[in-house]
Parts: structure tokens; sequence; C-alpha cells
């Protein structure tokens, strides 16, 4: 038996929905011009910027929603599949400032931390997708959403978990995954990312999402839902009138993509938290923005459909056993729940900051919570009594064939980043030195594999054209910029 | 009426400023001696962590209740309210999140200052401009996400380019702006939460003009 945990009762389900299809006929969801004639055309009542979407027509649209895809990995193989209680996680994406590894305090991130963390997290089996981390301070900020999606394909094998920061860089972006994958046709049929496309709360798909939903949609490209209702601030406080606002977001948001493109793949996703009345931040690591969480992903998993959270990040501002407990806790918890993908591994701070070394932790937290989902499995004709009628009442277990052949199917065995008195680990008793040892070992062991030439030179060429038309130089930690006439003087 | 602030009642603020008013007790009086302190235990209450947002806003609704009917009784002796300070505030621009910037709004101005909310997404130009029109002593300027912080540092370029840097202090905010940030950017100062922008707001008219948050009228 797969171990589950469900926040929310079957007539509790059913009251957020009864609730979230009025929200989105009455008062309505504000759109953007570039939707409303896609809306008007399906007899949807678009009215001052604000269409009242009905009921059936929703529900319609939500049943064209395909209930699972899968990302592919470079090689093409199927490697995340969003459905059912299928669980992967992620670490966190767009950062601004990063834990610098030596004096532990936060600084803004360059491309060579992003190009570290995506190394790292592309040696740790407990990341099934990789996501574009950092916004990369040392690249202008006009292609900064690109930018660090070129770094992560570069770099990375493994699904990648995106988004574009404006309308119109997102056909960069789509460009950029095409080349990748051999042309538009290619991508489609076998996505490599899913994009991230969020909603303003409350209930405003603005031109940023509108767009961005249709034209995912018509690219064939994944599209994930991050609605992210403050409870409290930009939402009801309640837990579950947020987790209300959360579905109306989403389904708007999908009645919207499938009248764009029937079909096309699309997630129940976001980052809800609390607003916490003391301060007016908002906890990521709060038990009750783990709870929204649970709930809004309930709820999509009631209507079938692919899900996506916000966890595994904490809120102290270094690495310490409140950041951890956070992240460790919400972890577990969102295995538990069968969330498709949980993003959020690596950060801290109310989500302003990353870290390599949290990374690396979250990780074995992230292997338990995967090794709890596994259950407990019968797997012997008897439990017991096969083994003591071998062993009597010896004892010696140890010894036995049943041991030797099981052990490593059920016990996980963590990384030196967990103390439990292996050698090389008893000598340095801090897990921040254990984590940074551990970083030093994984970027050690990566090796880059390289794209076909041709694609290379392909990506090389687009991007250098894209970042001229910015000013970037060169390609930060690809291509060095090529030194000008005066420096070459200098030499 | 201090006690009306502290419970956050707009129904008794306005009751007790009506009854000085009949009472002939002096409009001025009743803010500074009444209302006032009652929003500075506020601000003192929340930075101690005992006094939530909610009730904050509530206290701060129950301020502008009772100057709703004291302003114009100062009006009529041809007198204005001490005025702190002019700010204007907005949410940067690719960002439509209003309520950190709200909030401060309305503490800043049942604090006493005269403040212009641009409202969200707004371009470096438009607070330059209107800090040009209104001659504003502050600029505040809010974030909520890490990709539109960075046009925070916009806003100061438009104030520079237009001249103005100088005669503005510029405040900036928001979920995942720091001081570090604020100091990158060269803005005056960064703002954890609303109360301390308002700490803020006076600390910088103090700098400005010593008895400006006591005096100008």
């Amino acid at each position: 038996m797969r171990p589950k945990f469900e926040l929310l009762d079957k007539p509790l389900i059913e009251r957020i929905l009864e609730e979230a299809f009025q929200l989105i006929d009455d008062p309505g969801v504000r759109v953007a011009p570039y939707v409303v004639d896609l809306l008007r055309a399906a007899g949807v009542t678009v009215k001052d910027g604000v269409a009242h979407i009905p009921e059936p027509l929703a529900r319609r649209l939500l049943d064209l929603a395909p209930r699972g895809f899968c990302l592919y990995d470079r090689s093409g193989k199927p490697a995340v599949r969003y459905g059912g209680d299928d669980v992967h996680f992620d670490p966190g994406s767009s950062c601004l400032n990063i834990l610098d590894s030596q004096t532990q305090q936060p600084r803004p991130a360059m491309s060579a931390d992003l190009v570290r963390m995506v190394q790292v997290a592309e040696m740790l089996p407990q990341f099934a997708a990789q996501s574009t981390a950092m916004v990369c301070n040392d690249v202008p900020q006009d292609i900064g959403d690109w930018y660090r999606l070129l770094l992560v394909l570069w770099y990375s094998e493994k699904p990648v978990v995106s988004g574009a920061f404006s309308a119109a860089s997102l056909h960069t972006l789509v460009e950029l995954l095409a080349i990748e994958a051999g042309g538009h046709e290619a991508l489609r049929r076998q996505p490599r990312a899913v994009l991230d496309v969020c909603p303003s709360p409350p209930l405003n798909w603005s031109e940023f999402g509108s767009q961005n939903l249709v034209d995912l949609a018509r690219a064939g490209v994944p599209a994930e839902i991050v609605s992210m209702p403050l409870a409290g601030a930009t939402a009801p406080v309640t837990l579950a009138g947020s987790v209300v606002q959360h579905a109306a977001e989403c389904i708007s948001g999908i009645a919207i993509h499938q009248l764009a493109q029937p079909g096309a793949p699309i997630v129940w996703g976001g980052a809800p938290a609390i607003f916490d009345m003391r301060t007016g931040k908002t906890p990521m690591g709060a038990i009750e923005t783990v709870m929204l969480d649970l709930g809004c992903t309930q709820v999509g998993k009631h209507l079938g459909l692919p899900t996506h959270a916000y966890l595994v990040a904490g809120d102290g501002r270094v690495i310490d056993a409140q950041v951890e407990m956070e992240s460790g806790m919400s972890a577990v918890l969102g295995a538990l729940a069968g969330i498709n993908m949980i993003s959020g591994a690596g950060m801290l701070d109310f989500l302003a900051c990353h870290s390599i070394e949290k990374l690396v932790i979250d990780a074995e937290a992230i292997a338990s919570a995967q090794r709890l989902i596994e259950g407990v499995v019968p797997r012997t004709a008897t439990l017991a009594v096969d083994m003591f009628a071998q062993t009597g009442l010896r004892g010696d277990f140890l010894t036995l064939q049943e041991t030797r052949s099981l052990f490593r199917k059920e016990q996980h065995f963590p990384s030196s980043v967990i103390d439990r008195g292996l050698a090389g680990t008893d000598g340095t008793p801090d897990i921040l030195t254990r984590a940074r040892l551990r970083v030093d070992e994984l970027l050690s062991a990566y090796q880059r594999h390289a794209l076909p030439p041709e694609c290379e030179k392909e990506i090389i060429a687009f991007a250098q054209r894209e970042g001229e038309k910015a000013g970037l130089e060169g390609l930060p930690e690809i291509l060095k910029p090529e030194p000008t006439h005066e420096a070459g003087l200098m030499r | 009426m201090r006690q009306s602030i502290l419970d956050g009642a707009s129904d008794t603020a306005t009751t007790l400023a009506q009854q000085a008013v009949a009472a002939g007790v002096s409009p001025l009086d009743a803010i500074n001696n009444g209302y006032v302190p009652g929003m500075q235990e506020v601000g003192e209450q929340f930075a101690k962590g005992q006094m939530f947002l909610p009730d904050m806003m509530a206290s701060a609704e129950a301020m502008r209740a009772a100057m709703t009917v004291l302003d114009p009784e100062l009006k009529k002796l041809g007198k204005e309210r001490p005025m702190s300070g002019v700010v204007v505030l907005g949410t940067t621009k690719g960002d439509i999140h209003e309520i950190g910037k709200t909030l401060v709004g309305t503490l800043l101005t049942a604090s006493g200052f005269r403040v212009h909310d641009l409202g969200v997404d707004v371009a470096g130009e438009k607070f330059a401009a209107k800090a040009r029109e209104l001659n504003a002593d502050i600029v505040g300027v809010s974030a909520l996400l890490t990709t539109t912080m960075r046009n925070q540092r916009g806003v100061i370029e438009a104030l520079d380019k237009a001249g103005l840097r100088s005669q503005v202090k510029v405040m900036v905010g928001g979920a995942p702006v720091s001081r570090r940030w604020a100091e990158e950017i060269g803005a005056d100062g960064y703002a954890k939460d609303a109360m301390s922008a308002v700490d803020l707001a006076r600390e910088f008219m103090q700098q400005k003009t010593p008895n400006a948050v006591t005096g100008r009228t």
C-alpha cells in the first residue's frame, strides 16, 4: 500500500469547487485584451475586462485538459510523468540571491552560480527535473529569463521547469527549446520543459499571464499554472477560502488555455502562502502554507489533473535547524500527498535566497520522503516465519540470504551529508561542513555531455544574436566575449 | 480618543471627534493629544509583535475617520494639520501587487504624511514626474517579485535623470527586498515592514529639515 495523506474530505472538496465555479462567473475573472475574442467566441461574457465564465463551459474545458503527460530528457526518454500519484522534485526557481558557499552570506546570484547549482542537481537522483533556479545578475535584465534556460539546457540533460518573465520573451524561450529538440514539431511531441504561468491574485489573468497561457498552448509546450493566493492579503484569510480562490484561478486559466488549443498539456499548480499578520511576510515554511499547498493540489487531483506545488523551502536566513525542519517536513507531506512536481528545494529566506549547500541537504530529506512513499512492501512469501525457520531463536539474521538480497530495497542509505557515524563524517560534526564537502564531491564528479555539434552551433548562434540585442557580450559560462581591438592592443 | 485608535473603532473615533468639535475643543489639540498618541502606541505595539496587521489597518482607518471630521474644522479656522512630508508611492514596473504599498500608504497617511499613491506597474519616469509635480520629499517603491525588484533601480535612475535625486529621498521595500539590495541600487533606505517605513520616512524628514516632522503646516 502506498502511504497517502489527504487533508480535505470529499464534501469539502465539492464545496470548494462549487464556490470556485461560482467565483469565475460572478464576480468573474479579470482578463487581458489578448484573450477577450477567444473567450467571447466561446460564449463567455466579457465586460470591462472581466470575463464571466459559466460553470458548464468551464467544466467542458476542464474535461479537455489531459490527465497526464511526460517531460522528456535530452535523449528523448520520458523522465517526468505528470499525472496520477507520481511524485517528482525540482529545485526552487527564479532566485536573485545566493548564499555564498564560503561566507554563507547572501549575495547577488551570477551565471556561474546557476551553472554550479545545475551541475549539483544533475548529479542528484532526487531531482527528476532541473529548474531555472536563479536570475543571473551578470546578464542584462531583459534577457534574464531565456539566458538561465540556455544555461540549464547547456549543462543538464534532465527535464526543466522554467518560465518567461514577460509576454514578449516567451517566444525566445520556446525558440531555444525548439532548437534543442530539433524543431517545433519535435518539441511538441517530446517536450523537455514545462513553463510556469502566474495569475495575479485575486482572479486576474494579466496581459503577461493571459498571453503566456495562449502562446504555450499553441506551441504545444506544457504550461504550469502557479497560482499564489496570499491568505489574508490577496486572498481570503481562511485556508479553505484561499483554496477556493486557487481553484478559481486554475480553472479560469485552464479554460483560457484549452480554448486556445484543446488537449494542450497543463498543470494545476501553485505557490500559495499565508500572509503573516505580524510581519507581512509570506512564510513558505509555515505549516499553514504547507496545508494550502496540500489542499490546493488535492482539489486538482480530485479533478484528475496533473499537479504542482511549492514546498521544501524554509524561511530562516541561514542553513540552520529551523530551515531544515521546515523543508524536511514539507518534503514528506508533499510526497505523501502525491504531488507530481514539488518545487522549492534549496531555497530559504522566504524564497529570497538560494543555497547549493541547502540543496544537497534537502536532497536527503527528499530521499527520505521518497523512501517513505515506497511504503512497507511484503517482499517474502511469509513476512517473518520463514526467516525464523532458518535462524530459530539464534537471531543471526545478518547471515540470511534474504537479508543480503533485500536490505538494499528496504533501507535507504543517505549520503555523507547525514551523520550516521560513517567514516569520514564523524570528523565533521556540523551539517554545513558536510554539505560543502558533498557539493565539492558532486561538482568534481560532474561531466557535461555536449549536445550534437550542429545543435550547439545553432544554439550559440541564436543566443549570440538575441544576446547582442540586449547588449550582452559573449555568452557568460558558455563563450567568453571576443576581445576588443583596444583590449588586444593593451595586451 | 487614544483608545478608539488602539481599538480600531472608527465609529467611536468619529463620535469622539464630533463631540470634541461640539464642545469647542481645538481640532489640533484633539489630533495631537488625542488621536496621534494612539497611532504612536499602535506603532510601538506592532514593532514589539503585540499587534497584528489587520488590527493596525483598523487603527489607521479609525484615524482616517477622525480626520474626516477634524480636517474641515481645521480649514474653517484657516489651519491645516501639521504635515509630516509629501510621499509618492507605487509598485514598480511589471509588478501588480498592491498590498504592501497600500499598507505603507495607509500608515503614512495616518502618521500625517500627504501620500500620493501611483498604484501598480509604475514606470520610473512616472515616479519622477509625480515627484516633480508635488515637490515630493520621499518616493517609496514597492516590489513583491524578485523579477520586478530589479526595476526599483530604474526609479532611482529616472529621478536622477530628471535632476530630482538630491531633493528626493528614496525608500524601497517588498518581500524580496533587503537592506543590501537598497544599498546596491543607491536607495536612501530600506523598510522591512509598513511601520518601519513610517519610521524611515520620519527619519528622512528629520534629515531634510530637522523641524519638519513636528511643524510643516
